[in-house]
């Protein structure tokens, strides 16, 4: 066998004096690193195999377990760095393209680290959460332009609305991406403060449909697991038309991962590949995407809010403006830097914008329209705490996807291994000796726990603001300055430069 | 009573009950690195971890209301408890005859053949509440809780 | 209420703990011949041996009467029952001097007696029995190293004797009349297992041979056996076997079989006599009728049946099996149940590794555990027991039994039901 010229990306250091030979590392380990050697009586392990997704370090009870960067240094070179020159090593090896899992890890700019938020000093009092009423509370869907009131009541009735106790939601996972329990706890979370969960293009598994009011289901290219019971299931439906990770790529759901629940849920065989194509072959202008739009509003009695889930593109202004006259009532943008289960790692890295730009463009070119009110914003794909979230909703969002920080709440290290299906934190797989590692209760219990903690830093940054409900920063721009950015920039996310 | 059940489908095969279990049952209980480092030989765990395939379950004495393994007990040496219904066996009593081995249907006794003893779970009477594997199992496989039987 | 238990050993503790579970205030009068607090009769080797102090003898904590409220007449023998109006005869063993108790209810659990087969001269000194506190006693005054036993039966109490006085020196020969030793418990194979490692210990084996006469004048020097060999020999134990001790209740309205014959709540033919433990006849599971077990988990459990149903509780034996924990040497024993297949509807599985002297046999009627014998991996066997007890239909799993027992290799159902057991 020809040697492989890869070399480890990590080390896996053992401090001898603390290791006990429990062998938890050993067990843990799906990739095989630790091994016990019986003759030595101590544990050893393959650097090689060490993906470093820490499972080791963590269940390691004396704390005897680091993992380190492989510390094998090339001649510096900044243009041919190390993952370049592995990455042709690799495709030298296979022929193949390059998968990788979660989102996009370039050095690119992170634009929410270049605006800062306003707070009140002496003119404008700030307000203190923990002694006046603070709220967050956002409504998702089609607003009318004004009401008319008669006999103290509304005269005519509002279209369908999402009703969100805080403006963040869990972001489209699917069950078969994601483990059945990763699914009932961000579901259970999301029942708990009062927010939703979307079932990605994986379906509602029989488990989930108690939670439905919590649900918004996914209709995408595959179509998988969608029957009128699903649509009704729901609390709101959402149309998939694009994903950060992997704008203008389908999904494939390999075979192995469709075992009996997952082939139940998506409503196809047991084991056969599960294949969302690149585009919606139904879809092929705003015209049919409206006729879906209205199918699937037909199918649920209008009693439910539909919404149209893109990647951000170059001219995602436009395409959000046709989606809300193709009459969305809410359009989620994913920016460059959204997670997925699976993606070549080309497309992950180098197609799509970033959120911020694509959010101020789309929000922007929808007031300008005349037809903000006609759709809720929704944006996700970088989103990492709650000042994020504040600035996205000044920027113009209603509410936030947050998809790979809910993931970490669960468990997930990040080590971009979701496509192998050899999760050790018992997320991204389907293999039932590791989907046990996450237990819902537990799941659940982090991931409302987080929610709960950005609420409350969010109530916080807005009194600090003299704000004391989310609808009054929406698109309030003037809240936000920006650092370190060029004109353009400026100009784009509508903002004025700190100091201005 | 209060007593360990598993859940299985959280169980996850880490062995991490034992490795406490090793503990709190050793010359330093609350202490790991000196429970192992110090402990030769270490005391054996009260718990059996069982492993097929994906299926894996931690497991010990059901503390049963008529235990098979006291009425088997040939000194005395094992007894419930009639307040805490913990089944306890008296380690210097005992004579190492392995008939509450073939008396207990749970098969959740141990055999220290070293020192010619049984051991079993002891609910950590001597440790604290819960026991140390509910308290240390990572993904709360395991709960120590009233069932109403 | 009045309480009378004849007996202080597994069955009688089992009715104390049994009644007291029931009725905290009526009266239990314990009458025993032997006079002492009640102590583990198998522990008696032990004792032989040198492994368990007397003090450690005990059975229970030395305030067990206390703690339970018991009268216990120590040293006295239950010599008649007037089972019509309810009186118990009672004589002093020191003195001869005789009372008379009355009873409410009455517990027989006298246990069993040696059965002493027709050989001339086993009145002489130095030939004894091995079944009680005092025989230990006796055999350990002149068991000194070096010396030379003949132990004539060659199954548990036999072989437990011989494996204690081989650890103080004394040099064995056991003497059996039976193809194999312990074959009470154990098939022919086993048992070869198990006399090879004796031997290896020092012991010697004479099988197939009865002992005709104990030759010596006044004290023991030598066996005459069926061949005509005569061994020399210091001392002698007899155990060949137990029989009920039912010499209490013969010539009385109790229905007596081969042991006093009782129904599931352990009571006799009359309503307000129990009996309970190696003198009655409790119901064997496997071959499904009454009959004498005497194992001391059985006997404990009996006892306590009989307890709770004397106090006007409710309680049934559920009915159990023979089984056996027994060690040699190191060479650990676990046998339950039937030990040999009969023909249609039997199966048998085995399992052996000569290297580490492990046996394993499980027979199968019906799909159904009715037996096994285990050598030295008897880790877990317990499971088996369990299987054995419910009735479980083994089938869907069967291929597993040989493995060392767990939960894992039970159907769902079955594992769930341990998992979340422990009422019983």
């Amino acid at each position: 066998m020809a040697l492989s010229l890869l070399t480890p990306m990590f080390k896996v250091e053992r401090d001898e004096e603390l290791c006990i030979q429990c062998k938890v590392c050993m067990r843990q380990c799906v990739n095989g690193v630790h091994w016990y050697d019986e003759e030595e009586d101590r544990m050893r392990c393959d650097h090689k195999k060490c993906v470093g997704c820490h499972r080791c370090v963590v269940l390691c009870p004396t704390g005897a377990l680091t993992v380190k960067k492989y510390p094998l240094e090339f001649r510096e070179n900044a243009h041919w760095t190390l993952d370049y020159i592995r990455s042709i090593y690799l495709q030298a090896e296979t022929g193949g393209i390059l998968l990788t899992g979660m989102g996009n890890d370039r050095p690119y700019p992170v634009y929410w680290d270049h605006m800062v938020l306003n707070a009140s000093q002496v003119t404008n009092p700030s307000i203190d959460p923990l002694r006046e009423p603070m709220e967050l509370k956002t409504y998702l869907g089609r607003k009318p332009k004004a009401v008319e009131i008669k006999n103290g009541k509304l005269a005519e009735k509002l279209p369908p609305q999402l009703e969100l106790d805080v403006p963040i939601m869990f972001s489209a996972m699917s069950f078969g991406s994601i483990s059945l329990n990763a699914v009932k706890s961000l579901a259970q979370a999301a029942r708990e403060t009062g927010t939703f969960f979307n079932t990605g293009e994986g379906g509602l598994h029989r488990d989930l449909y108690e939670y439905g009011a919590n649900t918004i289901v996914q209709v995408a290219s595959g179509r998988f697991g969608v029957d009128p019971d699903y649509l009704k299931a729901g609390a709101g439906i959402e149309i998939k038309i694009g994903q950060g990770a992997k704008p203008g790529i389908g999904g494939h759901l390999p075979g192995e991962k469709v075992g009996p629940e997952v082939s139940a849920t998506r409503m196809i065989p047991l084991g056969s590949d599960a294949i969302s194509p690149a585009p919606h072959h139904d879809i092929y202008s705003i015209e049919d995407l409206r006729q879906l739009i209205f199918s699937l509003k037909e199918a649920t009695n209008y009693e439910k809010p539909v919404g149209v889930k893109i990647a951000a593109v170059h001219n995602v202004a436009a395409i959000a403006s046709g989606i809300a006259r193709a009459g969305a009532d809410f359009v989620a943008i994913d920016g460059f830097r959204g997670g997925t289960g699976a993606a070549p790692l080309r497309t992950r890295d180098n197609v799509g914008i970033p959120i911020e730009f694509a959010l101020a463009a789309v929000d922007e070119r929808l007031r300008r329209e005349g037809i903000r009110n006609e759709v809720s914003i929704v944006v996700g794909g970088s989103i990492r705490n709650s000042a994020d979230v504040v600035k996205a909703i000044a920027l113009g969002a209603d509410a936030v996807y947050i998809g790979t920080a809910a993931l970490i709440a669960l468990g997930c290290h990040l080590c971009q291994k979701c496509n192998t299906g050899k999760c050790n934190w018992g997320i991204a797989t389907q293999d039932p000796y590791l989907v046990k590692r996450l237990n819902p209760e537990i799941g659940a219990r982090r991931a409302a726990n987080l929610i709960r903690a950005w609420a409350h830093e969010i109530k916080e940054l807005l009194g600090g603001m003299g704000i004391n409900a989310i609808e009054s920063l929406r698109g309030n721009r003037l809240m936000l300055r920006g650092i370190g950015l060029n004109e353009k920039e400026l100009s784009i996310l509508g903002i004025k430069a700190a100091g201005e | 009573m209060k007593k360990v059940y598993v859940r299985e489908e959280y169980c996850i095969g880490c062995h991490l009950c034992e490795v406490y279990c090793v503990m709190a049952h050793s010359r330093y209980p609350h202490d790991l690195l000196k429970a192992f480092k110090k402990g030769d030989p270490l005391p054996l765990p009260r718990l059996w971890v069982e492993e097929k395939g994906p299926l894996t379950f931690a497991f010990q004495c059901r503390h049963c209301e008529e235990p098979h393994c006291v009425s088997a007990c040939i000194t005395g040496a094992l007894q419930k408890d009639t307040t805490t219904g913990v089944v306890t066996c008296e380690q210097e009593r005992c004579v190492g005859c392995w008939t509450c081995v073939l008396a207990c249907t749970y098969g959740a006794i141990r055999r220290d053949t070293k020192n010619g003893k049984m051991v079993k779970c002891d609910l950590c009477s001597n440790w604290g509440e819960p026991p140390a594997c509910v308290y240390y199992c990572p993904n709360e496989a395991l709960i120590f809780v009233e069932r109403g039987e | 209420m009045e309480y009378v238990i004849v007996g202080n050993s597994a069955a009688a503790v089992g009715a104390v703990e049994g009644i007291r579970s029931v009725d905290q205030k009526g009266k239990i009068t314990l009458i025993s011949k032997e006079p002492y607090h009640t102590y583990s009769r198998p522990l008696i080797s032990y004792y032989l041996a040198g492994k368990v102090t007397a003090e450690k003898m005990f059975y229970r904590p030395l305030d067990f009467y206390e703690r339970n409220r018991v009268r216990a007449l120590l040293g006295k023998e239950a010599v008649a029952l007037d089972a019509v109006n309810k009186v118990l005869t009672v004589r002093e063993l020191r003195d001869d001097s005789v009372q008379e108790i009355a009873f409410d209810k009455l517990l027989l659990a006298t246990g069993s007696k040696p059965f002493l087969p027709p050989i001339d001269g086993l009145g002489k000194k130095k030939v004894f029995t091995f079944l009680s506190f005092d025989d230990a006693r006796a055999i350990s005054s002149v068991a000194v190293p070096g010396a030379r036993a003949v132990v004539i039966g060659g199954g548990l109490i036999g072989l437990k004797a011989a494996e204690a006085l081989t650890t103080i020196g004394v040099q064995v020969t056991v003497v059996e009349l039976g193809s194999w030793i312990l074959n009470t418990i154990l098939d022919q194979h086993a048992a070869l297992i198990v006399q090879n490692h004796l031997e290896r210990q020092g012991i010697r084996f004479l099988l197939q041979t009865t002992c005709e006469e104990v030759l010596g004048n006044d004290e023991v020097e030598a066996v005459k056996l069926n061949n005509g060999a005569i061994l020399n020999c210091d001392f002698v134990v007899i155990a060949v076997g137990v029989r009920p001790n039912t010499e209490l209740v013969q010539g009385t309205l109790l229905k007596v079989n081969k042991g006093v014959v009782v129904d599931q709540r352990m009571q006799t033919n009359l309503p307000d006599i129990y009996a309970a433990g190696d003198v009655a006849e409790g119901y064997d599971l496997i071959y499904g009728k009454q009959r004498v077990l005497p194992v001391l988990p059985i006997a404990y459990k009996q006892g306590k049946t009989a307890g709770i149903n004397m106090a006007g509780g409710e309680k049934e034996f559920p009915g159990g099996f023979p089984m056996n924990s027994i060690g040699f040497f190191g060479l650990s024993i676990n046998t339950a149940g039937l030990i040999e297949p009969g023909g249609d509807g039997w199966e048998v599985l085995v399992k052996e590794e000569q290297r580490r002297q492990v046996y394993k046999k499980i027979i199968l009627h019906q799909v159904r555990i009715v037996g096994f014998i285990i050598l030295n991996e008897i880790d877990r066997s317990g499971i088996l027991t369990g299987l054995m007890s419910e009735r479980v239909s083994v089938g869907d799993f069967k291929e597993s039994l040989l493995e060392t027992p767990g939960l894992v290799n039970l159907p769902d159902g079955l594992r769930h039901a341990r998992q979340f057991g422990g009422a019983q």
